[in-house]
């Protein structure tokens, strides 16, 4: 092999994708050689380093220098000052602020520090679409260990339970006990599958993983096969992501090209074959026996359980189902040993988990942090804090079945049971920070309005429940809520909690519970006073032109689409018509002197 | 998804080959025979379905019931260029909804509507994995995040010269 003295990782994950990165790598490609540096200095394309509000992100080995915000216009002066004379670009070094935050103190060192890369371990690292990187990696060594030593299916199952690892898709059932269920029945057939349906709108973890590292899936889940029996395994994929489905593609290709998958593999008889199964948008398919009946071709309706899929899943045959995090660990777990995995965490999670931070903080991106890790390490720590000086409000996690964490926790640790007697949960691992200027009772509206539109319908209580609440808060953001309405929201969430067949009625009042446990005195605010503090719903929001401020220079007028403001340039102070007033924003934005307000 | 057209026959052709290589698969099969079908149409249209239910052996009924099941199926043509507002949790919280507002308004059609000349649809769509870069939208296959409302009539007009 070829010895290089620098190694160029251009990260194209999606966030960097979408901020054109595929330029830069292209760029990275074409000057190189042309600077002769072709037999010095190589070229890889990374998964997600996990800063992406800081993207497209280059980082130069050996000297592990990040550089932020690179544009194919920077390539140039990358190539010819660092790789070339040794001197770094000092202007790409610094994170960049935004103009959606003022202010950033985004600090790559904090960002790393309190992190602990188990999952992620290979994101950033290697070249998701080379698996030679992979091997080199320890890559496909616990499946190779495995079956030339022909180890006791019972006996790899039993480590993964030692180890504790439990399911990262949002559940949190131990993983080895899953597998010891399905190993123990006898079938012929039997599946391996792989939710990578992601329905959390605002999460990234699992695609990330897929594009950054799509083997060690590939890997876990031929482990899985040989602990349970199965030959057949599938990905269930949403669609919409494009990059993770290629990716994942030419890692299957290129681990049959390899003898890692198919047929014999490392020839110990051992068959397992891998296939990716496209999702098309519904939330409800990542419930297992939704994305099961997807698989078949059906609509993706849940089907009551027991049975459980263990017993009769895919095709009605055994089937295992487990997240790609949760697979992501598993080589890991293996190479290291359970003891290993199991010191890390707290007492009843173990390991890391990774999360999706996005909202209102500072460092937007992809972080993994060893179980117990406290909120506010990562929202402060970790994310750099709230953008603009603001006040942090909540964070929330679990997405639409999850609930938020206040200000007062701030300082719980995080893992599945603390998370639960908070009132939230796991999740899957989105988790969104909120400031002061966060409408709580907005957000809860915002996730009934997702799960009216991704309720499937075959049970009434989810079905008519979730409209039901929805329009309650409605009512109450509109301004003609009453305590009452308070009342009855309490009342729909318990029967929903109570009668729906799957999860998700089952958890969808979760949103508007935990609002109601930890800010009541908003939604009190909302019908009793008709006012949102946040100035977020427009029922309760009014307009009006401070005349102190107001420079009399008609541009609001001008740009009101329905006459609602009137006055005289340069002597009469402009106001505004709030019965004509449509709260379009028009006023605000186009006011220079900050003389439109809402209140 | 090419940005040239293709003309019906051409359509057509296309289908007939995907169908060819899915033929008598039944169920299992439908969902990634409706998934290349839409990506030759970009939406799936009765005589479509009707030409994927007798391929595969299922009833028309069935097929309807898949296609209006999952949302990724589009019964309606969408405009030549697609706009889609990320209406996610991490781009909500930080003004994606002002972004539609402002798009809806700037075009004058609704979020699920297609202007008259045919150029433009919007649609909201849940989190397109460029969390990162929130709030974001999408015109066809261009991404644009960390955006503002003020900066869409820039992006609109790009794509009304195009
Ligand atoms: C409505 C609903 C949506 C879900 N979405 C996901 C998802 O997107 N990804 C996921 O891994 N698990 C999801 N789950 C959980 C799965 O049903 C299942 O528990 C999980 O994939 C099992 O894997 P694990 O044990 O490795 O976590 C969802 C559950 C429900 C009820
Ligand atoms: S709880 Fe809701 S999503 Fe689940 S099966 Fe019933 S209607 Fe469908
Ligand atoms: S918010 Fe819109 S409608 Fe109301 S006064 Fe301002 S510009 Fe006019
Ligand atoms: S996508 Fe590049 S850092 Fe996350
Ligand atoms: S929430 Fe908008 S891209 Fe994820």
């Amino acid at each position: 092999m070829d010895l290089f003295r620098a190694h160029v990782l251009v990260c194209c994950g999606t966030g960097c994708t979408s901020s054109n990165s595929t330029k830069i790598l292209e760029q990275f490609e074409q000057q190189i050689p042309a600077q002769g540096l072709d037999k010095e200095v190589k070229v890889v394309h990374t998964g997600c380093f996990g800063l992406c509000a800081q993207g497209p992100i280059v980082v130069i080995y050996p000297e592990g220098v990040m550089y932020y915000r690179v544009t194919p216009e920077d390539v140039a002066e990358i190539v010819s000052e660092h790789l070339l004379k040794g001197r770094y670009v000092e202007r790409l070094m610094a994170p960049k602020t935004d103009k959606t935050s003022e202010s950033s103190s985004a600090n790559d060192s904090n960002f790393f520090k309190k992190q602990l890369r188990v999952a992620l371990r290979n994101c950033g690292n290697i070249n998701p679409e080379n698996i030679d990187e992979y091997i080199a990696n320890d890559g496909y060594q616990a499946l190779g260990k495995i079956l030339t030593e022909k180890r006791d299916p019972m006996d790899i199952i039993n480590e993964i339970k030692a180890s504790g690892l439990r399911g990262r898709g949002g559940g949190g059932f131990p993983t080895g006990t899953k597998w010891e269920f399905a190993a123990k029945v006898e079938n012929d057939t039997k599946y391996v599958c792989c939710n990578a349906d992601e329905g959390d709108p605002g999460a990234f973890m699992d695609r990330s993983i897929l594009e950054g590292d799509p083997h060690s899936v590939i890997e876990a889940m031929t482990i899985a096969g040989y602990c349970i029996g199965a030959h057949q395994g599938y990905v269930y994929i949403r669609a919409e992501y494009p990059i993770a489905v290629k990716r994942l593609q030419i890692a299957i290709s290129q681990a049959k090209e390899y003898g890692l998958l198919g047929e014999n593999i490392f020839d110990s008889g051992f068959s397992f074959d891998l296939d990716i199964r496209l999702g098309a948008g519904a939330f409800v398919c990542g419930e297992e026996t939704a994305l099961m009946r997807s698989i078949e071709g059906k609509r993706g309706n849940p089907t009551p359980r027991p049975p459980f899929p263990a017993v009769k899943g895919l095709f009605g045959k055994p089937t295992i189902l487990n997240n790609v995090e949760t697979y992501a660990n598993i080589p890991v777990i293996l190479n290291k040993g359970a003891e290993w995995f199991a010191s890390v965490g707290t007492e009843r999670s173990k390991g890391t988990k990774v999360f999706a931070l996005g909202g209102k903080v500072n460092n937007v991106g992809l972080v993994e942090i060893p179980m117990g890790t406290t909120v506010r390490e990562i929202v402060f720590d970790i994310g750099g804090g709230i953008p603009n000086g603001k006040a942090f409000k909540a964070v929330q996690t679990g997405g639409p079945s999850g609930g938020c964490i206040p200000a007062s926790l701030l300082d719980t640790p995080i893992d599945y049971d603390n998370l639960v007697a908070a009132g939230s949960m796991m999740g899957s691992g989105g988790m969104i920070v909120m400031d002061e200027d966060t409408c709580m009772v907005d957000i809860a509206k915002f996730f009934l309005e997702f799960t009216v539109d991704e309720s499937c319908g075959k049970c009434a209580p989810c079905r008519i429940g979730t409209k039901r609440m929805y329009e309650l808060l409605t009512k109450i953001t509109d301004g003609t809520g009453t305590l009452e309405d308070i009342d009855a929201l309490e009342e729909v969430a318990l029967s929903l909690k109570n009668g729906s067949l799957c999860a998700l009625g089952q958890t969808a009042a979760n949103p508007i519970l935990s609002t109601l446990k930890h800010f009541r005195d908003e939604y009190v605010e909302h019908v009793v006073d008709k006012k949102c503090r946040c100035h977020v719903c427009k029922g309760l929001t009014e307009y009006y032109i401070d005349p102190e401020i107001c420079k009399k220079c008609s541009l609001c007028a001008k740009k009101c689409p329905v006459n609602a403001i009137t006055g005289e340039v340069g002597k009469v102070a402009y106001s505004i018509d709030t019965t004509k007033c449509i709260k379009c924003g028009a006023c605000i934005e186009n006011c220079k002197f900050k003389a439109v307000k809402k209140r | 998804m090419g940005k040239q057209k293709m003309t019906p026959e051409e359509m057509s052709a296309k289908l007939d080959e995907v169908l060819s290589k899915f033929k008598g698969q039944g169920q299992k099969a439908l969902m990634a025979t409706l998934q290349q079908a839409q990506e030759i149409y970009g939406y799936l249209p009765l005589p479509v379905q009707r030409k994927v239910a007798d391929a595969l052996d299922v009833s028309v009924a069935e097929v309807y019931g898949v296609i209006s099941f999952y949302s990724f199926f589009s019964l309606k043509p969408k405009g030549e260029n697609a706009i889609s507002v990320c209406l996610g949790t991490a781009c909500y919280v930080k003004g994606s909804q002002a972004l539609l507002d402002k798009i809806e308004s700037e075009l004058g059609i609704k979020s699920g509507d297609v202007t008259k000349d045919g150029k433009f649809s919007i649609s909201a769509c849940r989190c397109v994995g460029a969390c990162g870069l929130a709030p974001v939208i999408m015109v066809g296959d261009d991404v644009y995040g960390r955006l503002t409302p003020d900066e869409i009539p820039g992006i609109i007009a790009k794509y009304k010269e195009a």
